[in-house]
């Protein structure tokens, strides 16, 4: 299996759902002549032409809702956002048009779109552009909510929400676009939406991590590991749709939760994970479920203190050690 | 501030504590849940700690002396703290730190054991709780296990912050009564014995009473007293269950199995038979044990005290008679915990050794019945014609009328004497 | 594009309108000057009908007439607790959504705002599973899920009412972007009203629709209140059609009060869009006589203020100028009349005698593809 990074499964699956249907185009800030701000769309524009490859004015809330009208006369758009950090002014037609539109007309027009692109921290570009803002769409029925952590679960992911019926916002990560992998090449690989990934299997304790957090959280596994805690790594991959079953499974084994998330604790998918596990598992639980979060505060600029706010490798072994009272 | 200890409610059915010994003396610091003292209850001697931290400025019980539950025993303070005020109000009050009533009658009606089912897993933590008037820290897997184990948490320390009992420590628990448990020589294990369930409380199920029973219920209760009693006496040949005995003991002299082991062990077998009489006469519904926990009588110098054998049906003679042996040993030194001498379904009195023929004991309620076993002596039989010499016994079953009938107890001292007549049954 | 046209209604109206001053009282025009507007209105009129169909112009004031009459009827039901949330009457508007609708052709695309009513039975949609919307029952055309706000058809392509002020402006934007994708010659018209134009979505919609060239007219409705703000208020230019010219776009102002020009404007706009793929922006000046919705008692304006514009009302405009040509009568005025009494009550006695939406339906429609657990 060949392996590539994950801008280039990205940019595989991109291509590939573009030949597979002349319905799916591309359409962003940058996406075609400068071939992406994080070149996930290189080579695009030349393949497919500026019909289907389109550069937009900096213009998020009006070129949202053009994808949300094209794809509810049956287009297949991909938005992609330069970063979610500008998704915010686009929210009105995330939330108010794409999210609800299905429900709202009865179930006459539904709006296959996909909004993507980098979520969370990046390096050293502070407050604005650091945001991990996945609790804010997870939080509205009729949106889905993927993240991906490999290379081949972005490239099967994003295949899936292309071909997917309801709105989804697929949220990468810039410090994961390097990322390597073996990715297959199979033009029919795809990952449903709504099912988890156990990253590494293990009896002690439950460590639930998406995008970002899911290398740092398997790094933490290693060390606990020589520490003799064995730790189960789940990615959720979707939030929403959440694999809950797979986590209440696990933690019915392990009897311990750890939470690891980038974005800030309060309101956020830690919070609702760890309510489902106590709600569904409490009497399974050894300890109470334990969320390592991004900091409850705006990101900073200084080096120092970006890492401070970041969880990492020593935060979730001292999560682990104190459910597994180690 | 300046804090009364008071001697506390060590059992269920305590009423008073004797003060044994003091483990501080005044002007020593204390903390909070350090042990300050033992007290000797109705059946054992327990631990006092202390609730609060400070200096024990002035101990107002000394060792010997009795008080009833909620009665000052002790006063701590900070050192230079003027406690006058405190003295005066518990000198001039001797009974004044009295339990409230409410307390008493919560505690008759919570279960004696620590857990009789294992869907009541939360309850059983209240009512333990509730025992002591200390809140349990268990996590919720742990709790359960417990439960399911029949593990007392009062009687674990957890080893989680702030003490929280995890599941290590039930874990830990499980292997350790494990470890204690013989490895049965002689019988086979029964193909449905789990080894972790033994030691499970019996659960049960609530019948509803009649209207017959209630009637004749309230008419036995109300012309013979609160619990109505009867008797019925058989006379047993033991020849075949002596020969059993001196068998084993030969086989594995380590085994030291008594008669009373081999009667506790049929006694269950029966009671297993006959579920009438493995039951209790509850308010509103007959409970119907689901295993035989058999009390035995313990003689102490002082007293008498019943310690239970758990599940005696589902347990080999050779691991009774090392419970029994046990259990009466830690009766004797007062070490057993309150959950090790309650929540019996049944028992057996032996005054054998003390060369009774035959007499009859009290229930002890809410049990529905109670064996008084004599002494096996050689007597003249007649049989098949002829004069012959057997090893005869003379047991009497005292039953509770409200639950058991004439005809009802006299079919399990049927049973009970076809097997021990029988031993052999014991194997199918 | 018709520049003599333009600006002779442009004038017209501006002569007409309310003078507002800055802090938004309104001074209304003297009796003299709103009887010589009239007349001039009329004559105007009176030309575009004689270069009309004559059943063409009798189906115009048939749809009028039940749009009326239909939210006269709703308005009664929203009294009576039949129906709920908000209802933002369309009444004194009729003239647009009629007059625009009628230029297009069954497979293009209409959307619009909150105050849908109007456009949606002009699309065709049937007024059973309206007013059954209305009610909030299991026929109505969203099911019973979307309300007055939501009215959605995919059969007659009406794209729905949408509840947040500008939000369709982007969706139509992207419903012409996919015709022209596909290469069809459909155009879309969006409707919304004045205040609309001072949210971004306006902009960057205008924007894009010029700089892609796509096919969509839109209808901006200026009734000259957004909600209780006088545009006075809150506009700094208040010419909404010439922000057409930021954009290099095409625009008209049109009276929104005389069915025909309305529709004269829309089919410029609407060849435009099919024969060029090019957008248009309309300003179409009209007015409100009820409240921004049900439970707005209106007392930022006059009773006067709304007198003058009933007296300019679209239907008498319309009726009148037919009887004086001699195309109308009183027998076909109650003959259209009594039609629309018979379709209004047709559809009060559907929409109650539909069911209530099964309680299952709450989660249903939520996605298309269900979640999987």
């Amino acid at each position: 299996m060949p392996v590539l990074t994950m801008r280039e499964a990205l940019n595989q699956a991109l291509r590939e759902e573009m030949r597979r249907d002349e319905s799916v185009f591309l359409m962003g800030e940058e996406v075609g002549a400068y071939e992406g701000a994080y070149k996930v769309s290189k080579g695009l524009l030349a393949e497919f032409g500026p019909k289907r490859v389109i550069d937009t004015p900096i213009s998020e809330l009006g070129f949202a809702g053009l994808g949300v009208g094209a794809a509810m006369v049956g287009l297949r758009p991909v938005i992609e956002f330069m970063t979610f950090n500008f998704s915010i002014l686009a929210t009105d037609q995330i939330i108010n048009s794409a999210a609800k539109m299905l429900y709202m007309s009865g179930g006459q027009f539904k709006v296959p779109i996909v909004f993507r692109g980098p979520n969370g921290s990046a390096y050293q570009v502070s407050s604005q552009h650091s945001q991990a803002l996945e609790s804010w769409y997870a939080h509205f029925p009729g949106l889905k909510v993927v993240m991906p952590s490999t290379p081949a679960d972005a490239k099967g992911l994003l295949k899936s929400a292309i071909r997917d019926d309801d709105p989804v916002i697929f949220m990468e990560q810039e410090r994961l676009y390097g990322t390597k992998g073996e990715v297959p090449e199979d033009e029919d690989f795809i990952i449903p939406l709504g099912v988890a990934d156990i990253k590494r299997e293990g009896t002690d304790v439950t460590i639930v991590a998406r995008s970002l957090m899911v290398p740092v959280a398997l790094r933490a596994a290693e060390e606990l590991e020589k520490q003799g805690i064995s730790c189960e790594v789940i990615d959720p991959r979707t939030i929403r749709p959440l694999d809950i079953d797979a986590i209440v499974k696990s933690v019915q084994k392990t009897n311990r939760i750890v939470i690891a998330e980038e974005s800030h604790p309060f309101c956020g998918v830690g919070a609702e994970i760890s309510a489902e596990v106590v709600e569904r598992a409490f009497d399974y639980l050894d300890a109470p479920p334990r969320r390592v979060s991004g900091a409850d505060a705006p990101m900073p600029y200084a080096k120092n203190l970006e890492s401070l706010a970041i969880p990492d490798v020593a935060r979730i072994v001292a999560a682990v050690r104190e459910v597994t009272y180690t | 501030m300046a804090t009364k200890i008071v001697m506390p409610k060590l059992s269920p059915t305590m009423e008073e504590g004797q003060l044994a010994r003091w483990l501080k003396k005044e002007g020593d610091s204390i903390s909070a849940g350090e042990t300050i003292a033992e007290v000797d209850t109705d059946k054992a001697t327990m631990e006092v700690t202390a609730n609060v931290s400070g200096i024990l400025r002035k101990i107002l019980v000394h060792e010997g002396e009795s008080v009833p539950l909620g009665h000052a025993i002790a006063i701590v303070g900070e050192a230079d703290e003027d406690i006058s005020a405190l003295l005066a109000e518990v000198e001039g009050k001797p009974n004044g730190g009295a339990q409230p009533a409410k307390q008493t009658e919560s505690t008759v009606e919570s279960p004696p054991t620590a857990a009789r089912s294992e869907t009541h897993v939360q309850e059983t933590a209240r009512s333990n709780g509730e025992q002591t008037g200390e809140r349990i820290f268990v996590s919720p897997i742990a709790a359960r296990m417990a439960a399911e184990a029949g593990i007392n948490l009062r009687a674990l320390k957890g080893s989680g912050p702030g003490g929280r009992i995890i599941k290590r420590d039930i874990e830990a628990a499980i292997q350790a009564s494990r470890q204690a448990e013989p490895v049965l020589p002689v019988e086979a294990p029964l193909p449905t014995l789990e080894r972790p369930t033994a030691r499970e409380a019996a659960t049960y199920e609530d019948v509803p009473i009649t209207e017959m029973r209630r009637t004749i219920a309230r008419r036995l209760a109300s012309s013979l007293g609160p619990v109505p009693h009867f008797f019925l006496t058989t006379e047993i040949e033991m020849d075949r269950a002596m020969e059993l005995r001196r068998s084993l003991n030969e086989l594995d002299p380590e085994l030291k199995i008594s008669v009373n082991d081999i009667i506790v062990k049929v006694a269950a077998v029966a009671l297993m038979q006959h579920p009438q009489v493995n039951a209790s006469f509850q308010d509103k519904a007959i409970r119907y044990y689901k295993q035989a926990d058999i009390g035995v009588a313990v003689a102490l110098d002082d007293g008498l005290i019943t310690p239970v054998v758990r599940a005696a049906n589902l347990k080999s003679i050779g691991a009774i008679s090392r419970e029994i042996r046990e259990l009466a040993e830690r009766a004797r030194a007062r070490k057993l915990r309150p959950e090790e001498y309650t929540g019996a379904t049944f028992s057996v009195s032996n005054l054998g050794m003390f060369g009774i023929d035959e007499f009859t004991a009290i229930i002890n309620p809410p049990e529905a019945a109670i064996l008084a076993v004599g002494a096996v002596t050689a007597k003249p039989v007649v049989r098949d014609g002829e004069i012959a010499i057997r090893q005869l016994m003379r047991v009497t079953m005292s039953c509770d009328h409200r639950l058991i009938d004439g005809a009802t107890g006299a079919r399990f001292l049927q049973t009970f004497k076809k097997i021990l007549e029988n031993p052999l049954m014991l194997l199918v | 594009m018709n520049n003599k046209k333009t600006s002779s209604s442009r004038q017209q109206a501006d002569e007409l309108s309310t003078v507002t001053t800055v802090d938004g009282a309104a001074e209304v025009a003297t009796t003299e000057e709103l009887r010589a507007e009239h007349e001039r209105r009329k004559e105007d009129q009176q030309a575009r009908i004689a270069e009309t169909d004559r059943d063409l112009l009798l189906h115009l004031l048939y749809q009028m007439v039940l749009i009326r009459r239909f939210e006269e009827k709703a308005a009664e039901a929203y009294s009576l607790g039949k129906i709920g949330g908000f209802c933002h009457l369309y009444i004194g508007q009729e003239a647009v959504a009629v007059g625009a609708i009628s230029t297009i052709r069954p497979d293009d695309y209409v959307i619009a705002s909150y105050r849908e009513h109007g456009h949606a039975l002009a699309k065709g949609m049937s007024a059973e599973e309206v007013m059954a919307e209305l009610f909030g029952k299991a026929g109505g055309c969203s099911a019973g899920k979307g309300g007055s706000m939501h009215l959605f058809d995919a059969s007659v392509n009406f794209l729905g009412g949408h509840a947040i002020v500008g939000g369709q402006i982007p969706l139509a934007t992207g419903i012409a972007f996919a015709t022209k994708y596909r290469n069809e010659d459909r155009v879309t018209l969006c409707f919304f009203g004045e205040a609309a134009v001072n949210q971004g979505s306006f902009h960057e919609s205008m924007n894009m629709a010029q700089l892609w060239k796509l096919p969509c007219v839109y209808i901006c409705e200026n009734n000259q209140y957004g909600m209780g703000t006088s545009l006075a208020r809150a506009m700094s230019l208040q010419d909404i059609a010439k922000k057409a010219c930021a954009y290099g776009m095409a625009s008209e102002f049109v009276d929104g009060m005389d069915v025909l020009a309305v529709r004269e404007a829309t089919m410029r706009a609407v060849e435009r869009a099919r024969r060029e793929s090019l957008p248009t922006l309309l300003e179409v000046r009209t007015y409100r006589y009820m409240g921004h919705s049900m439970s707005d008692p209106g007392n930022y304006r006059t009773r006067a203020e709304i007198e003058q514009y009933q007296q300019r009302d679209p239907i008498k405009l319309l009726s009148n100028n037919l009887r004086e040509k001699g195309l109308l009568d009183d027998a076909i005025m109650n003959e259209i009349e009594q039609r629309v009494r018979d379709e209004v009550e047709r559809a009060v006695r559907f929409a109650e005698e539909s069911p209530w939406p099964a309680p299952e339906e709450l989660y249903t429609d939520v996605y298309a593809n269900p979640l999987r657990k």
